[in-house]
């Protein structure tokens, strides 16, 4: 199953019940629900420090985006806004992007489980210093209708190359709704993701429980994955892409410039013969590593922010030449 | 046990809550757990994703007319309509009748099913329950039997009495 499952992420959004939505929030009133929610976060063993968005520079913002961290949305705005990241990063918790609180597990590989058990810990440690809004009848009251109910979203990540070179995987992705699920490109433009990373996520949230919206979760998953090693062998028994991949390791390993969209397209083949044992070189869980290292914004932060494009690219390039030596 | 709410039935469920920084610890029989909403945290898959609308608000909101403002926060429904947005959690009161038939298009469903937030820790008693879950006509008939008991409490003699017939079908 790791084959094409890069992580998973369990994500809950609450509100405080004393406070607008943040839609009609106003900054001091903000700041004071950071505040609290640093406060309690100190009743937890799990070390959280605190990063106000108006302290830290833009590439740092995208940075966290990148990782996966943050959500765009929630960058889009300074004031009032924080997160609270765990020491190892797998937890983090947003302060007043579209709801309250928006608190965040993820794991590598397809963990749902252990993830939903350590947001649902933190969950709970919140709610004993903080009222959230509950209501019977629509359970966890959120500032979009979409998160009500439970206001759990599970989703993972997965990569599939092989449904994607065929199209099968936007067949597939435009039928998921009637499921209760939603899936989308994780990189690059929605209409053509960079790489074959896709996020598939439980859209309906009200009248399904946590357990039961991560069983489905499960089920589709597993189902996909299968279609996905299915379509692997039949793609794989050509030499045609063999061949590719081996060009696409070749490339990786001596290219001097490398925008995104051409790392995360020969990256994504890379990993495919990793996986497939075509290939002996990186552990799909480096490439996974790799991936995130050479995204843009990360690479402003570690080499400079006043990097242009073209110099990123050559970072970008020497990162990935030293990583596959 | 005896069920802390009815004294009547065995307990199986076992209920911590904090409500106002109390805490609270109860046993509770399923029907007792039921009727006060503890329901089974975690059931069984079963909900049905027809007709579920991506885009909903653009027309699942009866046109406007009036200007009702919450109470709480000052959004008309007008303001939630154009931004998708709700204000405050006052506005789900406020406004429950226009935004149910956008709530129930997006989700197929009006009833949340999970957890809440009073409840910290929720665990059903697997082994006094396990006799139930191997019979599960029996499970029925006891729930029909104590539907039946508060229909004839109400006087509701119409129902009670098809209630005795459904319990008659089960038990053949």
């Amino acid at each position: 199953m790791s084959e094409a499952v890069v992580s998973t992420r369990i994500r809950l959004a609450r509100n405080l019940k004393d406070y607008p939505f943040p839609i009609r929030l106003p900054a001091d009133k903000a700041c004071e629900i950071v505040d609290k929610v640093g406060e309690a976060l100190k009743d937890s063993d799990i070390r959280f420090h605190r990063i106000d968005l108006d302290s830290v520079s833009d590439a740092i913002r995208v940075a966290m985006i990148e990782r996966h961290l943050v959500s765009p949305d929630f960058i889009s705005a300074k004031e009032g806004r924080a997160v609270f990241l765990s020491d190892d990063n797998a937890i983090s918790i947003m302060v007043n992007e579209e709801d309250h609180i928006r608190l965040q597990v993820i794991k590598d590989g397809f963990e749902p489980d252990e993830a939903f058990k350590i947001a649902n810990e933190i969950d709970n440690i919140l709610s004993k210093k903080l009222e959230f809004a509950f209501h019977k009848r629509l359970g966890y009251l959120t500032q979009c209708p979409t998160n009500l109910g439970t206001g759990m979203r599970a989703s993972v990540m997965l990569h599939l190359p092989a449904l994607e070179m065929s199209g099968a995987v936007y067949r597939i992705g435009a039928n998921l709704s009637k499921l209760g699920l939603t899936m989308r490109g994780l990189y690059g433009e929605s209409t053509k993701p960079a790489g074959a990373f896709f996020q598939l996520s439980n859209q309906v949230t009200l009248g399904i429980s946590e357990k039961a919206a991560i069983e489905n979760l499960r089920n589709i998953t597993t189902q996909l994955i299968a279609q996905e090693m299915r379509a692997r062998e039949t793609a794989l028994s050509k030499i045609e892409l063999e061949d590719r991949i081996h060009r696409a390791l070749g490339t990786l390993k001596s290219a001097l410039l490398m925008d995104h969209n051409e790392a995360m397209t020969l990256l994504s083949l890379v990993r495919l013969g990793v996986s497939a044992k075509k290939l002996e070189t990186l552990s799909t869980d480096s490439i996974d590593r790799l991936i995130v290292e050479i995204q843009p914004a990360s690479i402003m932060t570690r080499f400079g922010e006043d990097l242009s494009p073209r110099d990123r690219d050559i970072k970008r390039a020497e990162i990935i030449r030293n990583k596959f030596e | 046990m005896l069920c802390q709410h009815c004294k009547k039935h065995e307990a199986t469920t076992h209920i911590k809550t904090m409500i106002n920084g109390e805490y609270a610890e109860y046993m509770l029989c399923p029907e007792c757990a039921h009727e006060l909403g503890y329901d089974q945290m975690f059931p069984d898959f079963s909900a049905d994703f027809g007709g579920l609308l991506s885009s909903f608000f653009s027309n699942a909101l009866p046109a406007i007319s009036g200007a009702a403002h919450c109470g709480t926060c000052g959004s008309t429904l007008n303001d939630i309509k154009r931004t998708g947005k709700v204000g405050c959690a006052d506005c789900y009161d406020t406004f429950f009748n226009e935004l149910m038939p956008t709530i129930r298009s997006i989700h197929g469903n009006t009833e949340h099913k999970g957890k809440r937030p009073d409840v910290i820790e929720y665990t059903v008693n697997e082994s006094d329950t396990s006799a139930d879950k191997t019979a599960p006509a029996e499970d029925k008939i006891n729930s029909l039997r104590a539907e039946l008991k508060k229909a004839i409490e109400d006087e509701n003699f119409e129902r009670a009495a098809q209630l005795r017939d459904e319990i008659k079908e089960l038990e053949g």
